[in-house]
């Protein structure tokens, strides 16, 4: 046996699945089932998202996050995820990773966000090694003190997922679509999206990116490829759906609740 | 540190309860049970009031969302019947044991700080009627419970 075989017999495993321009709703749809009913390591990789949708954590409010208005008026669909954390908007350009681990396979990794952010933090600066000024900030990705990456996290009992949209690009308008948040980091000193943010692309290639990621995943975890019709095979047994789709009438609520707070 | 002691005395003394001063570690209460996830429960004849540890909300950071269940819902012991948002992570709340929902802590929606401020107190999640009393067996005591969270802090 050769010595980098006997090296990966020691690693947990890993499935890899990799997505391109994965509708959003269906990634994360696929996450919180394999969070749920697999007992398996996940890193899913998807390379753009087919629409531009908004995403919102788990206790996000669009009459607080959302420029409902327009939000309505230019049809774009808003989604609450699974996890906790912010508001974004992703597009094509969007790259997308998710990791989920059984807490017992990452055990110098306490199951709680702080613990799961700082093994994350160090997973990327092996990927961003080359790239200046990388750092995970008050719980950002930033190059230097401006925004690159959006990550989110879901613990449960004895596993948990971190996963992150990256912004390889944007479109200014896109940003418009949604406000200044109440709880923001304290480094981003009242800038708007746009002084705030930076695109990925101006600091790494999107290959180079993807395959230092997946190389750094493979430094800790032996991984296996699963190709997504495979799914089924390992996520069985029911768990109760929270990712959804908002409806029209949430949105039109949302947008009475502006009305009357203005 | 001299505050969470005071505070710990007088949760103590208000209910009438001894406190297991832990130094710098976080408080635990004896006379009530706890779940390996960190919950605790008070039961009080064939009722139990739940709420998340001391030692879990300081690990846990400043929880800004308390997601609550229905009363009327069923809960089963070990399993999640709510979460809490804090650090841009969900964190599933499982039940220490099983139940139907009587109560839920509305201020919670206001206030989720609670969870953090006043743990056993203004903090608590639920009220559940039991639907078996002999679960609570399987959970543990306060010595357990703090030499438990030892172990788990010193493995990281």
């Amino acid at each position: 046996m050769s010595l980098s075989r006997a090296k990966d017999l020691r690693l947990p495993l890993m499935n890899l699945v990799r997505l391109k321009g994965s509708p959003i709703l269906e990634q994360l749809h696929l996450e919180e089932r394999l969070l749920r009913t697999s007992s398996d390591n996940w890193c899913i990789v998807n390379d753009g998202t087919n629409v531009p949708t908004i995403v919102m954590g788990m206790s996000g409010k669009p009459s607080q996050l959302l420029e409902v208005e327009a939000v309505m008026e230019d049809r774009i669909p808003v989604i609450k995820r699974f996890t906790g954390g912010g508001t974004v908007i992703v597009d094509k350009s969007t790259l997308f990773v998710s990791l989920i681990c059984n807490k017992d396979d990452v055990p110098n990794v306490q199951p709680y966000p702080r613990s799961v952010m700082a093994w994350s933090g160090s997973l990327y600066d092996e990927v961003f090694k080359s790239v200046n000024g990388f750092q995970l900030r008050e719980n950002d990705y930033v190059f230097g003190d401006r925004k690159f990456g959006g990550n989110a996290q879901s613990i449960i009992k004895n596993r948990w997922i971190h996963h992150t949209s990256f912004l390889w690009d944007y479109d200014v308008r896109n940003m418009a679509y949604l406000k200044l948040p109440s709880r923001v980091p304290q480094y981003r000193l009242e800038r708007d999206h746009t002084d705030f943010v930076c695109r990925m692309k101006d600091y790494i290639e999107r290959s180079d990116f993807v395959e230092k990621t997946v190389k750094a995943v493979r430094n800790q975890f032996t991984l296996k490829q699963v190709n997504l019709e495979d799914i089924d095979s390992y996520a069985k047994g029911g768990y109760l759906k929270t990712t959804r789709l908002l409806t029209m009438e949430e949105l039109e609520e949302a947008m009475a609740d502006t009305i009357q707070n203005t | 540190m001299a505050c969470r002691l005071l505070w710990a005395s007088r949760v103590a003394s208000h209910l009438r309860i001894s406190v297991t001063q832990r130094g710098f570690s976080s408080v635990v209460l004896k006379d009530l049970k706890y779940a390996d996830s960190h919950e605790w429960v008070k039961i009080d004849g064939n009722k139990a009031t739940f709420g998340i540890t001391d030692h879990a909300q300081d690990h846990l950071g400043d929880v800004v969302y308390v997601e609550l269940p229905d009363v009327g819902h069923s809960v089963s012991q070990g399993k999640s019947f709510g979460a809490v948002e804090s650090v841009k992570a969900t964190s599933d709340i499982n039940s220490p044991v099983s139940g139907t929902v009587v109560e839920v802590n509305e201020e919670l929606t206001e206030s989720p700080g609670l969870v953090n401020s006043s743990p056993y107190e203004q903090g608590w999640i639920i009220k559940v009627e039991l639907s078996d009393a002999g679960e609570a067996e399987k959970l543990m005591d306060s010595d357990k419970y703090s030499k438990f969270c030892e172990e788990e802090d010193a493995k990281h």
